[in-house]
């Protein structure tokens, strides 16, 4: 079964140990520095902003169908059944494709390095196999972040609004947008306020769709155009052929026959 | 004459100091120093000017290729082989700029064997890689011929209608699919440039540009080499650059009818001043001039509409590729001076190259004094040969 994120900005109190839980599980360096940044980076894949008193987490959406996973050109990264959309370094050629094409703008890229790798979280996939919740998950002292089946924490989420409907703005963002993702977030506020894009703006159709109109079209184009192209120039050079031979006909009459047989 | 070459040798050696310079940050100290991408902006001038532009001014090699052997307009042959070797260079140089843009362009043939179908770049990256190839053998002959091999020019001509069918096939194929990369960011790029028709744009616009190229090529090898003009052959090419552009025009122009845009593109924005210069120099001022038959019949002039032309769709693809993207980014990119290097350097390699080539090789037709003779050898059998060699 398909794991999930639920991420809660009503219950998250900005402790930011999900952050430090994230770089640890990752192998990568937390300061006071790096907390205090407040962007994503390819040394921070997940970043608590605070806005007015109020949270709000970002990380990768592990979109159910992934545009950066369809547009890879060595499919460095895909979507695993269990649910993270995990990389591959050794295929990554780095042409930075999936970087441009995310309408979440999540992965990021290591730009100092001479052998760069592109960075983004992962949903901790190995602790994920293993049955365990996630590093970010398992930390947070308030449940803020949850980790768990899909459909539940769906079914979860669609609770919390019944019940609580004061608390919240009336949607899960995730749910829906660009076809669905793993990651679910509840807020009293607009998320589009902490950099998310909007959900009118991207839209439900999954993003492979939008290249997999023209894509699909070629195995069928191939052929036919070959065949078209082909024809083309067999008829021009056919006429060409029986121009010639006209001619010569025409400008050597039965000496030329003579000569020839 | 002799200090025009020197000043222009010294730019030439400037440029290539500049770029190794370039070169060198970008290997030894990584496209963060190199460059001024960012996470924002991951790609750049190299995406923009070196693939974009390049693959587009390459397109001459097809188009001409697509007159003269499959329409069989003969009265173009003589610019097939300048056309031909421009592409096959434009095509090299352009690799080695994607070297440049990589971040591991040491792993490039992972293409080939871990391959995502549904990846536009994977279809890109194929048909370059093979269209590259096509180019190479369709350029072979004029090296052949330089050393009188005659047996392998009979190999070559036995696969050539391959080689003119696969190659106009792996051409629409790619320089359409450049602009199916884009479709993918239907929420990033402005709605000036982003269009569901974007495939179709990039395919009739390299059309026109092959045409604007082969008049610019052409005037220009002229110019440099001290060579006559062929003026039908230019006349040809000017009639039907104004066909092209007019496709090109009422595609974009049904296109952003259709999506509602005139008003927004009449309002006076940052964007649509680059789509106003981009219409301008496209459309406007090459129409209304190759629109009058002075023009059309004027070697000048007609130079003038097609710079003006490749300077508009030039626009157009950075306008796609940096322009388009600035809004949903939320702020410029500039590229750093590094980056005008390398893709100077680039370019300059070409202009060196092309002009190597047509020293050492018979890239144009010695002598043109006998344009029925050809026609007919041409005729009989689709070779690259000329009838004076």
């Amino acid at each position: 079964m398909s794991k999930a994120l639920l991420y809660d900005a009503t219950l998250c109190i900005g402790c930011k140990q999900c952050e430090g839980a994230c770089a640890a599980q990752n192998k990568l360096p937390y300061d006071d520095t790096v907390a205090a940044e407040q962007v994503q980076s390819a040394h921070k894949y997940t970043v608590v902003l605070s806005k007015n008193d109020k949270f709000m987490r970002r990380l990768c959406m592990h979109c159910e169908e992934p545009a950066c996973a369809s547009v890879c050109p060595v499919g460095a990264l895909h979507k695993t059944k269990e649910g993270p959309v995990v990389y591959d370094v050794w295929k990554c050629i780095g042409c930075r494709y999936c970087m441009v094409s995310c309408a979440f703008g999540q992965p990021k890229y290591e730009w100092g390095s001479l052998n760069p790798r592109v960075r983004k979280c992962i949903m901790c996939p190995d602790r994920v196999l293993a049955g365990k919740p996630t590093a970010c998950a398992e930390i947070c002292p308030t449940g803020a972040t949850k980790f768990g089946e899909r459909d539940e924490l769906i079914s979860e989420a669609k609770d919390r609004l019944r019940q609580n409907p004061s608390n919240y703005v009336p949607r899960i963002y995730g749910l829906k947008e660009v076809g669905g993702t793993s990651v679910f977030i509840l807020a009293a506020a607009n998320v589009e306020d902490y950099g998310y894009p909007a959900s009118a703006k991207i839209g439900e159709t999954p993003m492979p769709e939008y290249t997999g109109k023209v894509m699909d079209r070629i195995p069928d184009f191939v052929p036919v155009w070959t065949l078209v192209l082909g024809g083309i120039y067999w008829v021009t050079h056919r006429r060409d052929e029986v121009a010639l031979a006209e001619a010569q006909e025409k400008a050597a009459p039965p000496e030329g026959k003579r000569n020839g047989q | 004459m002799k200090f025009k070459l020197t000043l222009w040798k010294m730019i030439f050696v400037v440029i290539m100091v500049a770029g190794l310079y370039s070169s060198f940050v970008r290997f030894f100290r990584g496209l963060g120093a190199a460059t001024n991408m960012t996470d924002q902006f991951p790609w750049g001038l190299w995406i923009g000017f070196d693939l974009l532009c390049g693959v587009m001014l390459a397109a001459g090699g097809f188009c001409m290729v697509g007159a003269v052997y499959l329409f069989n307009v003969q009265r173009l042959h003589a610019v097939v082989r300048p056309a031909v070797l421009t592409a096959f260079l434009g095509y090299l140089l352009f690799i080695v700029g994607l070297l440049f843009d990589l971040g591991r362009p040491w792993f490039i043939w992972h293409q080939l064997i871990y391959r995502n179908l549904h990846s536009v770049m994977f279809e890109v990256g194929i048909c370059v890689m093979t269209y590259t190839t096509v180019l190479f053998f369709e350029f072979l002959p004029n090296v052949f011929e330089r050393l009188n091999w005659k047996q392998p020019i009979k190999w070559i001509n036995k696969i050539y209608p391959l080689l003119i069918v696969g190659g106009i096939l792996l051409s629409t194929l790619h320089q359409s699919s450049l602009g199916s990369l884009y479709l993918i960011m239907p929420s990033k790029l402005h709605p000036f440039w982003y269009s569901p028709a974007l495939p179709f744009f990039f395919f009739a616009s390299a059309v026109a540009v092959g045409l604007a190229m082969t008049i610019f090529e052409s005037t220009q090898s002229a110019k440099a080499f001290g060579r006559q003009l062929e003026l039908p052959v230019l006349v040809t090419l000017g009639g039907a650059l104004l066909v092209a552009l007019w496709v090109n025009a009422l595609l974009r122009f049904e296109d952003f009818l259709h999506r509602g845009l005139l008003p927004q593109i009449l309002k006076p924005s940052y964007e649509a001043y680059f789509l106003w210069l981009e219409l301008a120099l496209t459309f406007v001022i090459p129409i209304a001039m190759l629109s009058f038959k002075k023009v059309r019949i004027s070697p000048q002039l007609l130079y003038l509409a097609s710079i003006s032309t490749l300077l508009g769709f030039i626009t157009n693809r950075l306008n796609i590729a940096v322009i388009g993207f600035e809004t949903y980014v939320g702020h410029h990119y500039v590229p750093k001076w590094t980056e005008f290097c390398v893709t100077l350097m680039i370019i300059a390699a070409g202009f060196a190259l092309f002009g190597l080539a047509v020293k050492y090789l018979p890239i144009f037709p010695a002598e043109e004094s006998h344009p029925m003779a050809e026609t007919k050898v041409i005729a009989a059998t689709p070779v690259l040969v000329h009838a004076g060699d």
